[in-house]
């Protein structure tokens, strides 16, 4: 196979294009089928034994639902998706309709807006379960990446600090949950907040369980710089910033990345349990109102949600392998 | 009192092992004048490159110490520029990066922007490597990387250029093209340089003085040989000057009878290293 050209092609479309090129058809139809073939092989494979063992359990909310009846779902959850933005728009149009109206009888009133207030569609709490999991994650990235690396250069903050971090890193979220929801609570404290309490104990619960893979892979690329490049370093008499951003970063970004995808994976799990715990908005509270509704959908629902979450988690982890792939020097390097 | 350029005096380095401290070198003495160029040469694992570590600051003599113009080596510094064995070049930079990196720090705020760029292109140019500048250090081959090391250390305008095997790794082709651009930049530049080799004719063309080291443990310095040629020296002349091949003779004489190591190590045998300079003659024709 013509690797300069898988390179530069997405792995899946380069046999096409190889093809297409009449290169050699015996070896490109080997490629396609390990590429295209298996997966949809196994994927089959997976939907015959799901809807076969389904048809077998019976639950008091009914049959388990198939491949089938989970589709129905999906398609319905969208269209339940749709039908409230129609709403919501409705309500806004009628809302600024009013309020021309008053403002001509009376020009010296001053509207007041109101948001529309109806259910949380399955699609809004996906998007808050994305918000709430990416920023919790950038901030335990933001701590996390720096705090590796000055313990990775120092021996002493390394001594100081491994303890509490072995001792942290196994907590479960649910563990931390009651006292963040607390501490946010008692402490976060405005007239006008610019987040909610239910975004905040979600995020800061994501926070404190992603910070520990980012930072103990971190330390541990620091400590294998190669020797002679913190030769060079020394000779050159490079000051502390510029040893950092020239030798040490690059040197340990194929750990740092290796922290931050397994960071970002903890968090996905984290958020889902933690909103169901707390309640809070997002996917896991979907799953939760699921559950205590127990309507004969729910099964179907709860397990498009249990597929969507499993499809958002490899995404993310697919988003970053591609940043580190754009940040990595070298592009050679294989990376899966 | 006289002082010389560099010196070392009394210097001795125990490692601390698992079983107990190692004493690497004991009583190592030399002095150097300015502009000299000096060759270490001895077994594997004799010491040579602890000593030159030392001189560069990167380990601290156990007794005794180094001084450069009268003043302690106590520390690694760019006075002392080092080209490392295996080119120790960062990787994720090209090759202008890579000398720009040195130029910035030795040079700031003595120099401009484009009297910086000049000065790199300058020192790329003295190694013939101002072709490549924006390619990586995996983009180009072992004896690029070499030359690029070179150009690093030479542009910090170093008093002592210290070089460990630079030309190890390479082949005798390669080798013999970037010993003769040494002596021409050395004869240009009067820079003093400290030299590991393992080869007794690069010893012996390049070096006014080679310093002969015991085996360990406990190395010291055995001999030291002044070589006595004219300047500039040509390999393809030198190679049937009977004074050439007698100094070759003292060096292997040496290493091979004085310094016998009872387990040998074969790459480095004496019967490879005297067919080599007709070899390298000849090649240097072709
Ligand atoms: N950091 C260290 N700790 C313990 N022992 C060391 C250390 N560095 C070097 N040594 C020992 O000191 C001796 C000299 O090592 P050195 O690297 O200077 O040898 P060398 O002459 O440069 O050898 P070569 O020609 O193979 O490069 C060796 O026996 C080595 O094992
Ligand atoms: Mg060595």
């Amino acid at each position: 196979m013509n690797t300069n050209l898988s390179l530069k092609t997405p792995r899946a479309i380069a046999p096409f294009v190889n093809l297409a090129r009449g290169e050699s058809p015996r070896a490109q139809l080997d490629v396609l089928f390990r590429t295209v073939g298996l997966p949809v092989i196994g994927l089959m494979v997976f939907l015959m034994l799901w809807s076969g063992v389904a048809g077998k359990i019976d639950t008091s909310l009914g049959q388990f639902p198939g491949p089938a009846q989970v589709w129905n779902q999906a398609e319905a959850l969208y269209v339940e998706h749709v039908a409230e933005r129609e709403k919501a728009e409705a309500f806004y149009e009628r809302q600024d309709d009013r309020i021309a109206e008053r403002l001509a009888n009376d020009p010296g009133y001053e509207p007041r807006i109101h948001d529309y207030t109806g259910k949380a569609t399955f699609f809004d709490q996906v998007i808050t379960s994305l918000i709430t999991v990416l920023s919790g994650f950038l901030i335990a990235s933001i701590i996390a990446i720096p705090l590796g690396i000055i313990t990775g250069l120092s021996r002493n903050l390394y001594a100081a600090f491994n303890p509490l971090v072995q001792i942290f890193k196994p907590v479960s979220p649910l563990a931390w949950l009651p006292l963040v929801t607390i501490v946010v609570s008692a402490v976060y404290v405005t007239d006008d907040p610019m987040f909610d309490k239910s975004f905040l104990t979600s995020m800061i619960t994501v926070v404190l369980c992603s910070l520990w893979p980012t930072m103990i892979n971190t330390t541990v690329g620091v400590n294998t710089v190669s020797r002679d490049l913190l030769n060079v370093s020394q000779v050159l008499r490079l000051g502390w910033l510029t040893h950092v951003v020239k030798i040490v970063l690059p040197s340990s970004i194929p750990m740092i990345f290796t922290g931050l995808r397994l960071s970002l994976g903890i968090a996905w799990m984290v958020l889902i349990a933690a909103e169901m715990l707390a309640q809070s908005p997002g996917l896991g509270k979907f799953v939760w109102d699921e559950f205590q509704n127990g309507s004969s959908d729910s099964l179907a629902r709860i397990m498009v949600a249990v597929l969507v979450i499993g499809l958002i988690g490899f995404l993310l982890d697919r988003g970053m392998l591609a940043l580190q792939r754009a940040m990595s020097w070298d592009k050679t390097a294989i990376m899966r | 009192m006289t002082q010389s350029h560099l010196e070392l005096t009394g210097v001795d380095i125990e490692f601390p092992t698992p079983k107990g401290p190692f004493q690497a070198l004991d009583n190592i003495n030399l002095k150097v004048d300015e502009g000299e160029f000096i060759s270490l040469i001895g077994h594997s694992g004799c010491g040579k490159s602890t000593v030159l570590n030392i001189l560069a600051g990167l380990h601290q003599a156990t007794r005794g110490g180094v001084l450069l113009d009268g003043r302690e080596v106590d520390q690694p510094g760019p006075e002392r520029a080092v080209v490392f064995q295996n080119h120790s070049l960062l990787p994720w930079l090209t090759v202008y990066q890579n000398v720009e990196l040195a130029v910035k720090k030795v040079f700031k705020g003595r120099m401009s922007r484009a009297e910086m760029r000049d000065w790199i292109h300058h020192n790329l140019a003295l190694v013939q490597m101002d072709h490549a500048l924006h390619k990586r250090p995996d983009e180009i081959s072992g004896g690029m990387k070499q030359r690029v090391g070179i150009a690093r250390a030479l542009a910090m305008q170093p008093k002592v250029l210290l070089m460990d095997e630079p030309f190890g790794a390479l082949d005798a082709l390669t080798r013999a093209h970037l010993q003769d651009s040494l002596m021409e930049i050395q004869a240009d530049l009067g820079n003093t340089v400290i030299m590991i080799t393992h080869d007794v004719d690069e010893a012996v063309l390049l070096s006014d003085r080679i310093v002969m080291m015991t085996n360990g443990p406990a190395a010291t310095v055995g001999e030291i040989l002044t070589i006595d040629l004219p300047r500039p020296r040509n390999r393809l002349a030198l190679a049937d000057d009977p004074t050439y091949n007698h100094y070759r003779h003292e060096v292997l004489t040496f290493l091979y009878e004085k310094q016998k190591k009872v387990e040998e190590i074969g790459s480095s045998s004496p019967a490879a290293a005297k067919g080599t300079t007709k070899d390298k003659a000849k090649e240097r024709v072709a």
